[in-house]
């Protein structure tokens, strides 16, 4: 190939990719941040200012909501991160052959379902009328229907259900993949269990911790679903004020603050957490 | 920890408990919601009243709708079907096409690109679509305010839920294609070009049947993750509802074995998939 067929083929696949990133990503995401700075003067007229990311630090409702937001689902992706951890060391390195395979295989086939799916079985369990309730009341546990539904434990708990395959699956990968001599050297060198998960297990393990982490919360913050079918009337998350902003109100302008909001965070988050633990945004996601 | 490292009878125990109780966790919900959708009673929820299949073949003379007969919830299945083929076939083709740019060429800026490719993997879905909803949706609005052209395919519908979704599915498409692209020795192809094939002959008899199975991997997972995608897809649709979204507004409304029966539709469906480019991938690994 010389050199200006190579040039050419260049150009013919950077082509497709390019216009997918600008037209699909970029000139997008610059326009929504464009129309979060304008100002609806009248119907057709528009002013530049910064009215919207006023509305939201003066009013409670919003900011409250998004930090809310931002502190459950942080402690979620804790929780999921607590709650995988030792079944993926049990799939890592207990299991054997076919018991291995077969136990990856039942943290797979939830997610074979939709989130939809998954969230509405949970609904079933937990509400009023639900089987958790009917239980209690069969086996003489609680003298009325109990609601357990409508509540942030109830959001939490399917938030977390939602995000337990994207912990198990890096998890897995990377306790896989570690020397068990290791282990045995730092109990050979005098580590308690403790000590050893300290200094050996989780450093060996931290690129699936990080890239685990960053999946579950973000999509425990992007999610709208389960927070909005599973929780009660104080339990607002903030992707379910820019649908409201969007498409029940069609106040364009606000609903664009606020998602540039939630990306700044989402986007401050995930650059800490790779910061803080020293990986990439390309180990851990490419 | 460890095979190799005791460990007290109790703590095994304990463990053992444990795993039972999340695998417990893992089944229950989509378990109940498989059994209420055979159940003979208006809600999903005990008493068990015996087993009905009215939730799929009612027809809706006996005050029950089945999904069969359920004209909604049909053409809702039907919407997200053609969202889903086309979303599949675009993000797979960027897939090998990215693939092969990020896995074979050498350019300036690659690594600045290939961070950029990982970009919508980071961003929340419901701001994909909002990103893509405000762009386009505020072009048809101007187009239509300031010279009266109506740009339809731009507004919310069928077209701006394909592109919304292309937007993330084709990163992990790619990163799917690409894998597989990094094993493939290219002396095969060498030999090719050696005997006498063109560049573009190669390329057709060599190395995409190779990239083969991670193409119809790639493939079947866009089309779960379109089909069950709700996060993007419900700030760009239109009129024509694809299923998720219709599934949550009946939600809203109040649940009915219906819903338990498309979602035990649905997960047979995408067990079926998952299983079918799973065992596939395994044959020709």
């Amino acid at each position: 190939m010389n050199a200006s067929a190579g040039r050419l083929s260049l150009w013919l696949l950077l082509t497709p990719f390019l216009l997918w990133i600008v037209l699909l990503v970029l000139v997008p995401h610059l326009q929504m941040l464009r129309v979060s700075f304008q100002v609806r003067e009248s119907w057709d007229t528009l002013a530049w200012g910064l009215e919207q990311y006023q509305n939201f630090f003066t009013e409670s409702y919003y900011w409250r909501t998004f930090v809310r937001t931002g502190v459950m689902s942080l402690f979620t992706t804790f929780l999921t991160l607590l709650i995988a951890f030792p079944i993926a060391w049990y799939i890592a390195r207990l299991a054997r052959g076919r018991a291995k395979g077969l136990l990856f295989l039942a943290c797979l086939v939830p997610f074979w379902a939709s989130e939809l799916v998954r969230t509405y079985g949970w609904m079933i369990l937990l509400r009023e009328s639900g089987l958790f309730s009917s239980w209690l009341q069969a086996l003489g546990w609680a003298d009325g229907p109990v609601e357990m539904l409508y509540n942030d434990v109830a959001v939490i708990i399917g938030l977390v259900y939602n995000g337990l395959l994207f912990m198990v699956v890096p998890l897995v990968t990377t306790l896989d993949g570690m020397d068990e001599n290791l282990v045995e050297a730092g109990y050979d060198l005098g580590g308690n269990h403790l000590t050893v998960l300290r200094e050996v297990v989780v450093p060996w393990a931290m690129p699936g911790i990080v890239s685990g982490c960053i999946v579950v919360f973000m999509l425990t913050l992007g999610s709208y679903l389960t927070p909005i079918l599973m929780g009660g009337k104080d339990s607002a998350w903030f992707t379910g004020q820019i649908f409201t902003q969007f498409i029940t109100r069609f106040n364009w302008e606000q609903g664009a603050a606020l998602g540039v909001l939630l990306l700044v965070l989402s986007s401050l988050i995930v650059w800490l957490g790779l910061k803080l633990s020293g990986q990439s945004l390309r180990k851990v996601m490419g | 920890m460890i095979r190799s490292v005791p460990r007290s009878r109790w703590f095994d125990g304990l463990y053992l408990a444990y795993l039972v109780a999340f695998f417990v966790y893992l089944a229950l919900p989509l378990t109940v919601t498989a059994v209420f959708a055979f159940n003979d009673a208006p809600f999903p929820s005990l008493p068990w009243k015996g087993f009905t299949l009215d939730w799929y073949l009612a027809d809706g003379s006996g005050g029950r709708t089945g999904l069969f007969h359920d004209d909604t919830l049909l053409s809702a299945l039907w919407v997200s079907t053609k969202i889903a083929f086309w979303v599949t076939v675009v993000s797979v083709a960027l897939g090998c096409v990215n693939a092969v740019l990020f896995e074979r060429l050498e350019f300036r800026g690659k690594e600045f690109l290939y961070l950029l490719m990982l970009l919508p993997l980071v961003i929340p879905g419901v701001i994909l679509g909002v990103s893509i909803l405000v762009f386009y949706s505020g072009m048809a609005n101007d187009a239509s305010r300031l010279w009266g052209v109506e740009l339809d395919v731009f507004r919310p519908g069928m077209t701006l839920v394909v592109m919304g979704q292309v937007t993330f599915i084709a990163t992990l498409a790619t990163l799917v294609i690409a894998a597989r692209l990094r094993k493939f020795d290219r002396q095969l192809e060498e030999a090719a070009l050696n005997l006498g094939a063109t560049p573009v002959v190669a390329w057709f008899t060599v190395t995409l049947p190779w990239l083969l199975p991670s193409i119809l991997g790639a493939a079947a997972m866009a089309f779960l993750m379109s089909f069950e995608n709700f996060n993007t897809t419900v700030m760009l649709t239109g009129s024509d509802t694809p299923l998720t979204v219709a599934l949550f507004n009946r939600l809203r409304e109040g649940s009915t074995p219906v819903l338990n029966a498309v979602a035990l539709l649905l997960m047979v469906g995408s067990a079926l998939l998952a299983v079918m480019a799973m065992g596939r991938s395994r044959d020709n690994a």
